[in-house]
């Protein structure tokens, strides 16, 4: 049945290295409208860099890249990486794709509600009436309606990672990447922005979530990409990876990450 | 101590001190603008682009503003009125002032130092905040004006306000080619009256004024600013 659903993203054969050194050797990855994909896997697996190939903030050495349908045009560049053709379509597309950073990156000359209005009137060109009322809705989503006028700054952590989240919300995103939400926050502050996420899951949205919260993962994910140096070593459904992986790495690292 | 003169020499003081604002204002306006094009030459420039603003910095912060005051009046002030019918323009009347020269001078030096200051700043915008206006879809172009370089002035306003301070006080070398600036009008109540201090005292007060208005204005628009310190 799930194979009826239209596909949101799709990634295949990507490759990156840096300098000498290879990052992704291969990784391929489809989510289909409604999934929600946890990339999972020790530091140094590639999968931040394999998130961040998908909006092209890091260009990959080779692979293809489709978003809604639309593929990115790709061309070899010097110095053995890929270029956009144009970079029109790549700007149009980012701005399908919601990204959530880990340093959440909001950015502090301005409001939180200017923070989300920012793509929305200056990219997508939302009449800022529009976009206002979008934003106050995200913002009582998020929690924060209360905090729309404060400056970054001035926010918890927590509170900066939940505005980030509705900025990326605010563009109607096709689909949204997590590049590890939780991990630059303190504990305490971890428990409100997962919420705020699992809220997201459920409404059906599509995302890709590079997390190093393994029992969330396990909770809210459809499908479950574990990476290793730089290939998937494993993928299939939450249960299998985490009750009965194949793969010996992929047992050693969720026994030593679910309990 | 005798300030009898000042009754006479008001109008005087107040032209002078218009003058002198009036430097200041034009050269840190427009060496703004200019340091803006150097500043992103030196940082988002190719290695030609790049050489040229680095050299242009270098010559106007390396040499006393005084030579390139007049190296500015009296070589290319010379030159100027073999231009051909230069003097039936309708920039003549400016062009043959020692105020223009002064005017331009003081630009040019001032875009030297501002730049390097906004080099800095621009380099000091957190690198996580331009790459989420990049991944949000903005243009490199739109990511300047909204994001990089409004971040980078902020970043740079508490220098910003100390190099205008500096500027005025580089100003009274403009008497040197005719200006009749705040430091000139002193000289003249000396001549006249013969009064050396007096005079001085004054213009100082005058100084100061605007001293403490650029710095008050700063601190006003500096607490506009949201950053945790």
């Amino acid at each position: 049945m799930a194979e009826l659903r239209p596909q949101a993203l799709c990634v295949e054969n990507l490759h990156k290295r840096f300098g000498t050194q290879e990052v992704l050797k291969g990784v391929s990855a489809t989510a289909r409208k409604g999934d929600v994909i946890a990339i999972i896997g020790s530091s140094g697996s590639g999968k931040s860099t394999f998130l961040r190939c998908i909006n092209l903030l890091e260009m990959p050495d080779s692979g293809r890249i489709t978003v809604n349908g639309e593929e990115i045009g790709l061309k070899p560049a010097r110095g053995g990486h890929l270029q956009p053709k144009s970079w029109r379509q790549v700007e149009r597309i980012r701005g399908g794709l919601g990204m959530v950073f880990q340093s959440f990156n909001l950015w502090a000359h301005m409001t939180v509600l200017e923070n989300i209005i920012e793509a929305p009137v200056h990219v997508l060109g939302l009449s800022r009436r529009e976009a206002i009322d979008k934003a106050e809705a995200l913002l009582n989503k998020v929690g924060l309606y209360d905090k729309r006028d404060a400056y970054p700054a001035f926010l918890s952590g927590g509170q900066q990672q939940r505005a980030a989240i509705a900025r990326a919300l605010c563009i109607d995103p096709a689909v949204m990447l997590f590049d590890e939400p939780t991990s630059a926050l303190d504990p305490e502050l971890v428990g409100e922005v997962l919420k705020v996420i699992r809220g997201l899951a459920e409404e059906g949205r599509t995302m890709l979530l590079v997390t190093h919260e393994m029992r969330f993962a396990r909770d809210v994910s459809s499908h479950v990409l574990f990476l290793h140096q730089g290939r998937v070593e494993e993928e299939g459904p939450p249960h299998q990876i985490f009750d009965a992986p194949v793969s010996a790495r992929c047992r050693e690292f969720t026994a030593t990450l679910s309990r | 101590m005798s300030f009898s003169w000042i009754d006479a020499y008001w109008p005087l003081l107040l032209t002078g001190a218009w003058q002198t604002v009036s430097l200041l204002v034009i050269s840190v306006f427009f060496g703004f603008l200019i340091a803006i094009g150097l500043a992103f030459a030196q940082v988002s420039g190719g290695p030609l682009t790049r050489a040229l603003a680095q050299g242009y910095c270098t010559f106007f912060r390396g040499t006393p503003l005084l030579i390139q005051l007049w190296l500015l009046y009296y070589g290319v002030g010379s030159l100027l009125p073999m231009i051909p019918g230069i003097r039936q323009s309708l920039f003549w009347p400016i062009l043959r002032e020692g105020f223009f020269f002064a005017a331009v001078s003081f630009t040019l030096n001032y875009a030297a130092y501002e730049a390097e200051v906004l080099r800095g700043a621009l380099l000091a915008v957190p690198k996580g905040e331009l790459e989420a206006g990049r991944a949000f879809g903005m243009s490199p172009w739109r990511l300047t004006r909204r994001i990089w370089l409004p971040r980078a002035i902020r970043i740079a306003l508490p220098t910003i306000g100390g190099e205008i301070v500096m500027q005025l006080k580089a100003t009274p070398l403009a008497f040197t080619v005719t200006v009749m600036d705040l430091y000139a009008v002193a000289t003249k109540v000396r001549q006249d009256t013969l009064l050396v201090y007096e005079p001085l005292i004054v213009v100082t007060v005058f100084y100061l004024v605007i001293t403490a208005l650029i710095a008050g204005t700063f601190r006003l628009v500096e607490r506009q600013i949201p950053m945790r310190r």
